[in-house]
């Protein structure tokens, strides 16, 4: 059973303090979950994207990365870490490594380097079966250069590149759902968490993608408090908003079956959600209801897929 | 006893990474150097090499999963050609900036656009500056020696940069030579065993590569890399000096055809050197001085050397195999000449652009070259386009 205090008391923090990001960012907390997650004897080689956690985690001469750590660029992560899993694969073979060392393999991205630029060489390597975890902390837009938006940006959100202007009120497009695109590349393991509830999807989640042989990919919510303009002390209340409301659900796909690990027996309307944060600020003026209706719209929609997923994935494995 | 064979340049390219039996190879189809990789899977595939093969998406993911390999402790290899390489770009100057010792097979082809798969060294060109070492090759046997030296150079401590070895498109590539061969435990005892300081799967010792390097560190760390290219003339001339002893054929930054007491002087690259061989062939017999500088080591560039075999000649001329885009010369033009320049040498050199897009390279336009150098009255213009059909 899971135990937060457990968790944290026992297991040490393989991602250090002392990093650089910013108060109230989600990714950090995700970073040092996940890592909790691999098994205390195992090694990690991390590939990171460039981004806001490579920029504030690895300035020469320092790094909070207590495993071996890479950074190589920006959409290249997946195919710097296929390089050093074949490498292992390879040693290992030719009695160069340990017999008792046991690597594991996880790559972070932020959703740029995931969604956009990086899709590439992540579907290839996923593709490929290499032994790998990749994780896309996903704040939905490009923040390290100063909140541009990406193909995750949500509909209607305001960032430097989509300003709510007066002609076009934001970003006009629906964000790509990735999750789904990874699942279409019948990977044995597929989530969407956040860090809700103790960190315990979350924690779950990590421990059981680093634990299954091949490609896994983990999407993990992580709100940005620069991006989209909340108070520090809020991020939790955020992740909290998102799984309640069902904007972000949190489900795993396991050898293409569905499991939806959190349902909200009270499913909020999104403008609960929505009204946390500056970057929908001009939702709530008069005249742009319509914007929220057409998100709850957009929420409903997925969210009605995914329980029909669910159901007929698991029908089809009783039978 | 060496071993008598006929192959192509890029099956003696494949037979020599199979000797070397790297621990990784990534690789992306690309003509004309696609039968690299290829060949190489049907040893992996059969089972004669301990190499994890790893069939990436692209060039630039070609370019990634040899970084991380070899950032890993493994040795990595991979082979390309023309865009493949133009592709790369980003991660090229990642590799050598990370100081890792991977070895490319670089097939040289033009490169977009407009789309032309045949022979030039434009892409080889677009990534000279970028910390590699470079060695070109004019037959099948060059390609195949200079693979078999290229880790024992790159690898070497006091160097540790990445190495490509390249050769022309096509007129090496796919042409099948006669060839010798080593033995497979040779070629194992000569190239040795890759044992990295520093690697990622040490577990005992984690480290980071490629950090945020910012304004009070990177330019040390850039000048550290100057001076590992700079230690790479000293290794590369080792290296060909064991390669020697073991096989009798020698190998320098340049060779020298009739040089020495040659008047009139041609430069160039890869399988050209062979046609302007024969050239000078027959001016010798018919009395003209005429030389050939054929350059093996581009980066790091040998250029003292160079100048000082050009020292007292009566006229150069320096054939680059790229488009002239710059107005002001090709890039081994330039080197050579400013080369000249910091030796104090003045020789009235002249530049041509030939061969590109695997444009034909005839005697009769060799001949014309030097024919040109025997009557240069003229410098105003150096820069000039050799087998051109429209009339200007």
């Amino acid at each position: 059973m899971y135990n937060v205090k457990e968790v944290v008391a026992n297991k040490p923090s393989r991602f250090t303090s002392g990093h650089r990001m910013c108060a109230g960012c989600g990714a950090p907390a995700v970073a040092r979950m996940i890592l909790r997650a691999v098994d205390e004897k195992d090694h990690v080689v991390v590939s990171n994207a460039t981004g806001c956690m490579e920029v504030s985690t690895c300035i020469y001469p320092y790094t909070a990365w207590t495993d071996s750590y890479i950074h190589t660029a920006f959409e290249s992560a997946s195919a710097a870490e296929s390089g050093a899993e074949a490498a292992y694969k390879s040693l290992k073979k030719q009695g160069k490594l340990p017999e008792d060392q046991n690597t594991k393999f996880i790559v972070f991205g932020g959703d740029g380097g995931t969604y956009d630029i990086g899709i590439q060489s992540l579907s290839g390597a996923m593709e490929r079966g290499h032994d790998m975890t990749y994780v896309c902390y996903d704040n939905g837009a490009y923040m390290n250069t100063g909140i541009q938006r990406s193909s995750a940006t949500p509909r209607f959100a305001d960032t430097t590149t989509s300003p709510a202007g007066s002609v076009i009120p934001g970003k006009m497009q629906p964000r790509k759902d990735l999750t789904e695109i990874m699942v279409a590349h019948h990977l044995p393991y597929v989530a969407q968490t956040a860090a809700v509830a103790n960190f315990k999807d979350l924690y779950e989640k990590a421990e059981k993608a680093i634990n299954t042989k091949g490609g896994k990919f983990l999407n993990v919510l992580a709100p940005c408090p620069r991006g989209w303009g909340y108070a520090t002390e809020d991020l939790m209340k955020i992740n909290k908003l998102a799984v309640d409301t069902c904007w972000w659900p949190l489900y795993e796909v396991e050898n293409g079956v569905y499991h939806i690990t959190y349902k909200p027996a009270n499913k909020l309307p999104v403008e609960e959600f929505l009204k946390t944060q500056k970057r929908f600020k001009h939702l709530f003026k008069p005249g742009n209801e319509w914007m929220i209706e057409e998100l709850q719209k957009e929420v409903d929609l997925r969210w009605n897929e995914l329980l029909a997923k669910e159901e007929m994935t698991n029908k089809q494995v009783s039978e | 006893m060496s071993i008598r064979e006929r192959l192509s340049g890029n099956e003696a390219t494949a037979y020599a990474m199979k000797q070397i039996n790297p621990d990784v190879v990534a690789a992306f189809p690309i003509t004309p150097s696609t039968e690299v990789p290829q060949y190489f899977s049907s040893y992996v595939d059969n089972g004669q090499v301990d190499t994890e093969f790893v069939a990436v998406e692209s060039e630039h993911s070609a370019m990634s999963a040899c970084i991380g390999a070899e950032a890993a402790g493994a040795r990595a290899m991979t082979a390309t050609s023309a865009n493949g390489l133009e592709y790369m770009w980003e991660m090229i100057q990642i590799a050598s900036s990370s100081r890792l010792p991977i070895v490319m097979a670089l097939v040289d082809r033009a490169i977009s656009g407009p789309l032309n798969i045949h022979c030039d060294h434009s892409d080889a060109m677009a990534v000279r500056d970028s910390g590699w070492v470079m060695l070109f090759s004019e037959t099948n046997q060059e390609a195949y020696d200079n693979m078999l030296m290229a880790h024992r150079i790159a690898e070497h401590k006091d160097v540790m940069l990445p190495l490509m070895v390249c050769q022309d498109g096509f007129i090496t590539s796919h042409a099948i030579e006669n060839i010798e061969l080593l033995e497979d435990n040779k070629v194992k005892e000569f190239v040795g065993t890759y044992k990295p300081e520093h690697y990622l799967l040490n577990r005992e010792e984690p480290i980071a590569v490629g950090p945020m390097d910012l304004q009070p560190y990177l330019t040390e760390h850039k000048r550290q890399q100057t001076e590992a290219m700079n230690n790479a003339k000293r290794v590369i001339a080792e290296v060909a000096q064991d390669f020697e002893k073991m096989t009798g054929r020698k190998y320098d930054f340049f060779e020298g055809y009739h040089l020495e007491d040659a008047e009139y002087v041609v430069i160039c690259m890869n399988s050209t050197a062979g046609t302007v061989k024969n050239v000078v062939d027959s001016l010798r017999a018919n009395g003209v001085k005429a030389g050939l500088l054929k350059v093996r080591v581009f980066r790091p560039f040998p250029g003292e050397l160079i100048a000082k075999a050009l020292e007292g000649k009566k006229s150069v001329a320096v054939l680059d195999r790229v488009p002239l885009l710059n107005a002001t010369g090709g890039p081994l033009y330039e080197d050579v000449t400013s080369a000249m320049f910091v030796e104090g040498i003045h020789v009235p050199t002249v530049n041509y652009s030939y061969g590109v897009g695997g444009r034909d390279v005839t005697e009769e336009q060799i001949n014309q070259v030097y024919e040109d150098l025997q009557n240069l009255n003229d410098m105003s213009n150096p820069y000039r386009f050799l087998g051109l059909k429209e009339r200007r």
